[in-house]
C-alpha cells in the first residue's frame, strides 16, 4: 500500500479552538469542544458559548444528549445542543475536581472531599469522602457512584442510608471507570499504574509497567477491552474472561516514539483512536494491528487531550493542549 | 515546550507575617501576574485575581521510599492552572503555619507532570523575631520551616533589641547554615530578595559559606542542625558518589536539605549537588577559575545528624 492510501489526513477538517481543549465530543450528531478558557463550541457552525461566564472550565463529561461542565467558579452547568444551559450546582467558587453522568439524567460532581449526586428529578445527596475525591464514575446499572481517592475507591448508593463500601489499595487513585458489564472497577494511580477490583469478590488486579500516569481510558463497544494512555503505545487490557486481565499480557497498539495521551474506541468496531503527546493521531485495528494516520505529529500543537466518536462511528472529533482541533470523517 | 512556571513556596509559623509578605508581593508594581495557592480559603483577604484554595493533603508515594511524600492537592491544582496558560507568570504557594515544607518541595521533583511544567524557585520562610526562641522550644514545625528555607525573612525586628536580634539570628544559623537572611519590619523586603531566586537550580549554587558556623556553637540545637564541611584537596568521585547515594537513602528521613560544591579528581569543572530527603540531583557546572581554591564544601541540614560520622565518611572520599 502506498503512503497516501494509508492516510486519512485529507479527511480531517480543522477547527480553530484557540485554547486548551478539555473535551472533544459528539452530543447526538452535534460536535462539541470544551475549552479551559471557559468557551464551549457547539455544532457545525461553531457557535461559541460561555456557560461559566468569565470563569474557566476544569472538567467535563458528555453523553448522547447532554454536556456537563465544572468550572473554577464552582458551578456545574448542563449545556444542550441548542445552546441553552442550566446551572445544576454551585459550590461557591471552589474548584470542581470531577464530574460524571449516569443513566436517566443523573449527574455527580465533587470539590475537595465533598461529593454530590443529583438524580434525574433534581434530588440532591451529599457524601464526604475520606480524602479528596479525584475521580467519579456511575455504575452502568443502578444509581451507584464510584469515587476514587487516597488509599482506595468507594462505592456509594446515594439513595441508601448505608455507608459507602470502600475498596482499599494503598496509594493515590486518580480517575475511575466501571467495565460496561459492571463486573470490574479500574482506577489509574499516581504511581504510574492501574488498579482493578473484581466487584463480585473484591479480588485485586494490578496493571503496571507504565512510564507515566494513565489519564485516558476507553472501553471497546463489546466491553471486552480497556484501552489506556501513559505508554509509548496504547496499552489494551483484555476483560472478557472472568478473571479479567489477570495473568494475561495486554495488547500494544500504535507503538511510536511519543507517549499516548488520549484513547477513544470506535463505537461499533474494534478500532481504537490513539492520540499522542506530539499531537499525532492514529487509528489502530485491534484484530491485526493495522494502522491509519489521521494526523501527523506537530509538536507545537501540544498533546492530544481528548477524542470522541459520533454515535454511528462515521466521524471523530479531537482537540489538543495548544488549542488545535478537528473532525475526521471516515470514507 | 514553553518555559517552566516558577513556583515560590511561602512558609512561616502562625502570626509571623506570611500573609503580609504575600500581599506585599502581590501589590508591588511589578507587572507580573501571579496564581496564588492558599490554605484556609477566603479567611484572609488576598489581593489577587487568581486565588485557589488548597486542602494540604499529604500523600505518601507508594514507591518504596518511606519519606517520599507529596501534596496531592497541589498536583491537581497545578494541573488545572496549566490549562490556563497566559493567565499568570508565576505561582506562589502559601502553606499553613503548621505545615512541613518537604511534601510541597518534593511534589516538584516527584510528579512528572508537575515537574514538566513548573519548577520550584525557592522556599521562603517568614520568622517572628520576637517569638522565635519560644517557638523553637514548643513547635517542631518552626525548626522544619527554618531548616528548609532558601531565604529567611526575619520579621518584626522592631519588637526586639539589637542583642536579642543577634541572638535570634544565631539560633537560625545553628539550624540553617546557608539561607539568606533579610531583616524586616512588617515583612518589608524587596521583591528580588524573594522572587526569581532559582534556589533549586544547580547552576545557581554558586557558593556555600559554612565558615559562618564556626562561631555559633553557643546555640547548638539538639535535634536539628546543619553539618557543614570544607575539605581542601580533591575528592574521588568513585568513592563519593556511592557514599552520598547510600547515605541519603539510609538517612533520607532525617536529611531535610543538602547542598554541595565539590572538586573532583582530574575534573576541570565544579560538581554541584543538592537534595531534599532522599531525592538527589547533581551535575558538573562551570570550570574552576584559575584563582579559585579547589576545595569542596557541603552542608547537610537535618535531625540527629552525626557530624563525626559524616566527617569521617567524607574524609574517606578524599583522593
Amino acid at each position: 500500500m502506498s503512503e497516501t492510501q494509508e492516510s486519512l489526513t485529507q479527511r480531517v477538517e480543522p477547527i480553530h479552538a484557540g485554547a486548551h481543549v478539555i473535551a472533544a465530543r459528539f452530543i447526538g450528531d452535534e460536535l462539541a469542544l470544551v475549552l479551559a478558557d471557559g468557551v464551549v463550541i457547539i455544532g457545525s457552525h461553531g457557535t461559541r458559548l460561555h456557560p461559566h461566564g468569565e470563569a474557566g472550565i476544569l472538567v467535563s463529561a458528555a453523553d448522547d444528549t447532554m454536556l456537563l461542565t465544572g468550572g473554577d467558579d464552582g458551578k456545574i452547568v448542563y449545556t444542550r445542543v441548542d445552546g441553552s444551559a442550566t446551572i445544576l450546582g454551585d459550590e461557591k467558587g471552589r474548584w470542581i475536581d470531577a464530574v460524571a453522568i449516569g443513566a436517566s439524567g443523573a449527574v455527580a460532581w465533587s470539590t475537595g472531599k465533598k461529593v454530590v449526586a443529583r438524580d434525574g428529578k433534581g434530588g440532591l445527596k451529599e457524601w464526604l469522602a475520606p480524602t479528596t475525591a479525584q475521580g467519579l464514575a456511575f455504575a452502568p446499572k443502578g444509581y451507584r457512584l464510584a469515587v476514587s481517592h487516597y488509599n482506595g475507591a468507594s462505592l456509594w448508593f446515594p439513595n441508601t442510608e448505608g455507608k459507602p463500601e470502600m475498596r482499599e489499595w494503598k496509594g493515590s487513585h486518580l480517575d475511575v471507570t466501571f467495565s460496561p458489564d459492571g463486573r470490574f472497577l479500574v482506577t489509574s494511580m499516581q504511581e504510574n499504574t492501574l488498579h482493578g477490583w473484581r466487584l463480585a469478590d473484591g479480588k485485586d488486579m494490578r496493571m503496571s509497567g507504565y512510564p507515566s500516569k494513565t489519564r485516558s481510558f476507553a472501553w471497546s463497544h463489546d466491553g471486552y477491552w480497556l484501552a489506556t494512555s501513559g505508554a509509548d503505545a496504547a496499552i489494551i487490557w483484555p476483560f472478557k474472561d472472568k478473571d479479567g486481565p489477570m495473568g494475561k499480557a495486554p495488547r500494544e497498539c500504535g507503538v511510536r516514539h511519543s507517549k499516548v495521551s488520549a484513547v477513544a474506541f470506535h463505537p461499533r468496531a474494534l478500532v481504537v483512536a490513539i492520540g499522542y503527546e506530539d499531537s499525532c493521531i492514529l487509528l489502530c485495528r485491534l484484530t491485526d494491528g493495522a494502522e491509519l494516520l489521521v494526523r501527523p505529529a506537530k509538536q507545537e500543537e501540544g498533546r492530544v487531550t481528548s477524542m470522541g466518536w459520533s454515535k454511528a462511528g462515521h466521524r471523530m472529533i479531537f482537540g489538543t493542549e495548544e488549542g488545535a482541533a478537528g473532525v475526521l470523517t471516515l470514507p | 515546550m514553553s518555559e517552566k512556571i516558577p513556583v515560590t513556596v511561602l512558609t512561616g509559623y502562625l502570626g509571623a507575617g506570611k500573609t503580609t509578605l504575600l500581599n506585599r508581593i502581590l501589590t508591588e508594581p511589578h507587572g507580573k501576574k501571579f496564581a496564588v495557592i492558599v490554605n484556609e480559603f477566603g479567611e484572609i483577604g488576598i489581593d489577587n485575581d487568581l486565588v485557589v484554595g488548597a486542602d494540604e493533603e499529604v500523600f505518601e508515594m507508594n514507591n518504596g521510599c518511606i519519606c517520599c511524600t507529596v501534596r496531592g492537592d497541589l498536583i491537581r491544582i497545578i494541573e488545572g492552572l496549566m490549562k490556563r496558560k497566559g493567565k499568570f507568570d508565576a505561582i506562589i504557594v502559601e502553606t499553613t503555619g503548621l505545615a512541613d515544607p518537604a511534601p510541597v518541595a518534593q511534589t516538584f521533583f516527584v510528579d512528572e507532570d508537575v515537574s514538566a511544567r513548573a519548577r520550584l524557585d525557592a522556599v521562603i520562610t517568614v520568622v517572628d523575631a520576637r517569638w522565635l526562641k519560644d517557638q523553637l522550644k514548643d513547635a517542631p514545625e518552626v525548626k522544619n520551616q527554618i531548616a528548609f528555607a532558601d531565604v529567611i525573612v526575619l520579621n518584626k525586628i522592631d519588637l526586639v533589641s539589637g542583642e536579642e536580634l543577634a541572638d535570634v539570628e544565631k539560633s537560625i544559623r545553628s539550624i540553617n547554615a546557608y539561607a539568606t537572611i533579610h531583616k524586616t519590619t512588617r515583612s518589608a523586603v524587596s521583591l528580588d530578595a524573594v522572587l526569581g531566586k532559582n534556589a533549586f537550580d544547580l547552576d545557581r549554587i554558586l557558593d556555600i559559606a559554612p565558615e559562618f558556623l564556626e562561631d555559633v556553637h553557643v546555640h547548638h540545637d539538639d535535634t536539628m542542625q546543619s553539618v557543614a564541611l570544607t575539605l581542601s584537596g580533591e575528592i574521588d568521585p568513585e568513592k563519593f558518589m556511592p557514599w552520598i547515594n547510600e547515605f541519603t537513602q539510609a538517612e533520607g528521613p532525617n536529611i531535610l536539605r543538602c547542598k554541595g560544591i565539590l572538586a573532583f579528581k582530574d575534573e576541570p569543572k565544579r560538581f554541584v549537588f543538592q537534595g531534599v530527603h532522599m531525592i538527589l540531583d547533581g551535575d558538573l557546572q562551570r570550570e574552576w577559575k584559575p584563582d579559585e581554591v579547589r576545595q569542596s564544601k557541603m552542608v547537610f541540614i537535618g535531625h540527629h545528624l552525626n557530624r563525626a560520622a559524616i566527617e569521617k565518611a567524607v574524609e574517606a572520599c578524599r583522593v
